[in-house]
């Protein structure tokens, strides 16, 4: 294997702007306010950068196409500008394209930011369509609750699990993320709910109800990279590195050969093993403290604790039920809110996951600061079940 | 010698209770109280005049004298016979020939404007397999009208198709003679880019039209023939007026327990299709070897075939039918879903039905015509594996192999359900939207949309097959999208 990313990055500031409904904010006002928490952060200015990553998912209801639209709104100084575009891992994707660069020794300080204005639609929920000449003419209809639903079936017959117990589970789920979004004032949802409510909320795509499904939310995130040898020279403390960065895309075979069976995500299991693989862990289930995971709706998030090895296969609604991942049990998930509460502002929420680990690992997360974390992961996912791109990020202090 | 060699139908799922549409209109008009009796088919939202007349080609190809995957191999013509066609220039039984894996160096040829449209294609295709240029032929039959509120049309129409195979020879039915009697005898018509009838008197159209032109055609197939009107049957005459086809066979001698059951209780009345329907329907039941059957179909004049049934019709094939398919039917006594399949009522879609991906790529449909049409896939010849869409490199994660896929079609593949979800927020006619993942039994999967199918219905492992239907319209540009979609297996069809 390659010799990894391991510890070669430091994170050297980051900023995230609220997120919700941002009805007086634009993309270009989302990205100045999470750039300037970010410049504060890491203790430069501007023209200290070397180049920049951009990652938006729907241009064509967002900012429009290319690197220029953060590089407008930041008055960046005529530094190259990459917009990427990986479904709602692109955050993720933006991430790696700096954190690569200043590997690479090619820049010393790099920015990744991301973004999404989705209220600007005159609807709830997203947009539809995958694009393409091809896909319109024969591709199931289909909307993202839709698709991520189709797990609930396939899980459930395959763990033999009735549709009230995954629905209560669901529910744990959902009422940990409310609950955990309450303590955080960037977060879009910040009411906690009940159970009760979780189970009774209307039907959005069986077995889906409103209250498994993420806020759909305007915002943006960045983070500045650099060396840890910088990092230190600029005199930042508690240094966080970047420990593994993997990423894993469908090629077809979920959605086209009969080897798949609709319960998991082949992709997360594929980037979480080789992430682990990079940063040195053995044993996850032990050794991760905290994660955010791509929790878009509470099944993705039941399913992907599996695929991240952290329960056993058909063990999370155990473990849910259990509490070993709320804000209390043996490993927090969703300690911000998640997609769920925090929001999903699609092109930053890779970005806005490691926000929540970084200043949990900086010991700066205020009312919802965890005792101790050493290691953080990040879980950032597009697609659908059956197509979709996989990113799984560890960062930690630095060794 | 001519003959129909097989035979096919397809009825919608979805039946009209007309209870529910005479309901709906006696606040206006009283005299709807009286006229709630049975029910009459209706397409779903995604069916049309072509997805129909695919539906009963498979089913009439599926019992020819080649079923399986080369069913219809031999055919060298289809003729389709429609007022209701979706296309007004670009050839729809080209699209149904295409969906069949039956397009090529084949005839293909749409038979319109008139409601006689489907004896004549019928006509035309035995006369051109007597002959020295066809040898077997499909003939489909097949309408959607469109019937404005509160109309005569609202409750006498169904929506149905029906395919015959006609071939050299003596077949199921062996082909005695034709007469065509054209007359401008204008009993309704539909102008050019109207959505609906405009309809004359009944009884001037029974009167002067019906009884003066019917029984001219009948009594000349007769005299061809050399038959005596008494010695028929079996009497096949759609029509909507009420005692007109017992009129004809009165005032030409045939008998009245010849007259052919017109589906009205059941069905309704499906067009041009409707002869054919009809016939079909009497194929079903198996007909008494040496039986003389005369068909007739009335519109701007008039079309009449004689037919002497052979030993092969005692038994009847194994097609759904139209028998089979009125027996999976639904009722439904939902008007206001009726009106909205039929844009008969000015519904609030949401947002949500505001796509603007509906523009269609016309050179990707015709590159991809095999597999948005036909439904065909790859089949790997070093591994073996089933997959759709065919592509350059095997999907199989073991295979992996380049340029290796021949065509395999999944259209007559059984398949079941792997993932599914029924889901409210996607905008779709008829919510909500059910999809997910199906497997085919000897290998092979997609995402697909659902239909057909009710809430509860679906299940991991619910056997399913696939049907053509409507994928989505662009009513900007007037273009509509085919593709397939799975249904569940339901009773006989299972």
């Amino acid at each position: 294997m390659a010799r990894g990313i391991k510890d070669k990055v430091a994170i050297l500031g980051m900023g995230c702007s609220r997120f919700g409904e941002r009805w007086e904010s634009g993309a270009e006002e989302l990205m100045v306010e999470a750039y300037e928490e970010a410049l504060l952060d890491a203790g430069i200015d501007g023209s200290q950068l070397d180049a920049a990553w951009f990652s938006t998912h729907y241009e064509e209801i967002n900012v429009g196409k290319g690197g220029l639209p953060l590089a407008t709104a930041l008055r960046l100084p005529n530094i190259a500008v990459t917009r990427v575009e990986n479904f709602c891992a692109s955050g993720s994707e933006a991430f790696r394209g700096a954190v690569y660069a200043v590997a690479s020794g090619a820049c010393d300080i790099a920015l990744a930011l991301g973004v999404e204005k989705l209220k600007d639609t005159g609807y709830g929920g997203l947009p539809g369509s995958l694009g393409g000449t091809l896909n319109a003419q024969w591709a199931a209809t289909g909307s993202a609750p839709g698709n991520f639903a189709q797990l609930a079936s396939a899980y459930r017959a395959k763990h033999g699990v009735s549709r009230d117990d995954l629905k209560r589970a669901l529910a744990h789920i959902s009422v940990k993320s409310h609950a955990n979004g309450a303590k955080n004032d960037k977060a879009h949802l910040r009411k906690p709910i009940t159970e009760e409510q979780a189970l009774s909320a209307p039907m959005i795509a069986e077995p889906l109800g409103l209250f498994d499904c993420c806020g759909v939310s305007d915002g943006a995130a960045a983070c500045i990279v650099t060396t840890p040898e910088i990092a230190k020279q600029l005199g930042k403390e508690r240094i966080v590195t970047v420990k593994a960065l993997q990423l894993s895309l469908s090629n077809g075979s979920e959605a086209g050969h009969n080897s798949w069976d609709g319960s998991y995500f082949h992709t997360t299991r594929i980037a979480a093993r080789k992430a682990y693989e990079e940063a040195g862990i053995k044993k996850p289930r032990e050794e991760v403290s905290m994660f955010e995971c791509h929790d878009c709706f509470s099944v993705t998030e039941l399913v992907t604790m599996e695929d991240l090895q952290l329960s056993a296969e058909g063990g999370a609604i155990t473990d849910v039920l259990d509490g070993f991942y709320d804000a209390d049990g043996t490993i927090p998930c969703q300690i911000d809110g998640g997609l769920k509460c925090f929001g999903h502002p699609i092109g930053a929420s890779g970005i806005r996951m490691l926000y929540e680990m970084y200043l949990q690992l900086s010991h700066r997360a205020g009312p919802r600061q965890l005792e101790a974390p050493r290691i953080g992961m990040t879980h950032n996912l597009g697609g659908s079940p059956m197509s979709n791109v996989a990113a799984v990020c560890i960062i930690g202090a630095a060794e | 010698m001519a003959g129909i060699s097989a035979f096919g139908a397809y009825v919608p799922r979805l039946r009209l209770a007309r209870s529910a549409i005479a309901a709906a209109h006696q606040w206006s008009d009283p005299s709807f109280k009286g006229k709630g009796k049975g029910e009459r088919a209706i397409a779903n939202w995604d069916e049309d005049a072509i997805t129909m007349a695919v539906e009963a080609a498979r089913d009439c190809l599926a019992h020819g004298a080649a079923p399986g995957p080369e069913a219809g191999a031999s055919l060298d013509a289809l003729y389709l016979a429609s007022t209701t066609l979706p296309f007004a220039d670009r050839q729809n039984a080209g699209i149904v020939a295409t969906a069949l894996s039956l397009d090529g160096q084949r005839r293909t040829l749409d038979i319109t404007g008139s409601q006689r449209a489907g004896t004549t294609a019928l006509l035309e295709a035995l006369q051109a397999v007597s002959g020295p240029y066809s040898n077997q032929a499909l003939v489909v039959g097949t309408d959607k009208r469109q019937a404005k509120a509160a109309s005569a049309g609202e409750l006498a129409y169904g929506d149905g198709a029906a395919a015959l195979l006609v071939e050299e020879g003596e077949g199921l039915l062996t082909f005695l003679a034709g007469v065509t009697e054209t007359a401008d005898f204008v009993d309704h018509f539909r102008g050019a880019g109207d959505a609906f009838d405009y309809t004359w008197e009944e009884r001037w159209i029974r009167d002067e039209g019906i009884s003066q032109i019917v029984p001219e055609a009948v009594n000349a197939v007769l005299a061809k023939a050399g038959v005596e009107a008494s010695a028929i049957d079996h009497f096949i005459f759609p029509s909507t007026i009420g005692r007109a086809a017992d009129g004809v066979a009165k005032s030409v001698g045939i008998k009245a327990e010849a007259l052919a059951d017109n589906l009205s209780a059941t069905l309704g009345e499906c067009g041009t299709a409707h002869a054919l329907v009809m016939l079909s329907h009497l194929l079903e039941g198996g007909l008494k070897p040496g039986a003389l059957v005369l068909v007739a179909a009335f519109g701007q004049g008039c079309d009449a075939l004689l037919f002497r049934a052979t030993e092969a019709a005692a038994t009847p094939q194994g097609t759904l039918g139209v028998r089979g398919h009125l027996a999976l039917g639904k009722t439904s006594d939902n008007y206001m879903q009726y009106l909205a399949f039929n844009d008969l009522v000015t519904l609030e879609k949401g947002m949500r039905a505001e796509r603007d991906d509906y523009k269609t790529a016309l050179s990707v449909t015709y590159r991809k015509r095999d597999m948005l049409l036909a439904l065909e896939g790859g089949k790997c010849t070093q591994c073996g594996t089933l997959q759709f869409p065919r592509t350059d490199i095997c999907v199989n994660p073991q295979c992996g192999a380049h340029h290796t896929q021949e065509p395999h079609s999944f259209r007559d593949s059984k398949a079941s359900v792997l993932t599914w979800s029924a889901d409210y927020l996607t905008y779709i006619p008829n919510p909500p939207s059910h999809y997910g993942m199906i497997t085919f039994e000897d290998g092979g999967r997609f995402m697909t949309d659902f239909t057909d199918v009710d809430v509860g219905e679906l299940d991991v492992g619910t056997p399913v097959k696939m049907m053509f239907r409507i994928k989505s319209s662009d009513r900007l540009r007037g273009f509509v999208r085919y593709f397939w979609k799975a249904v569940p297996q339901r009773g006989q069809d299972a």
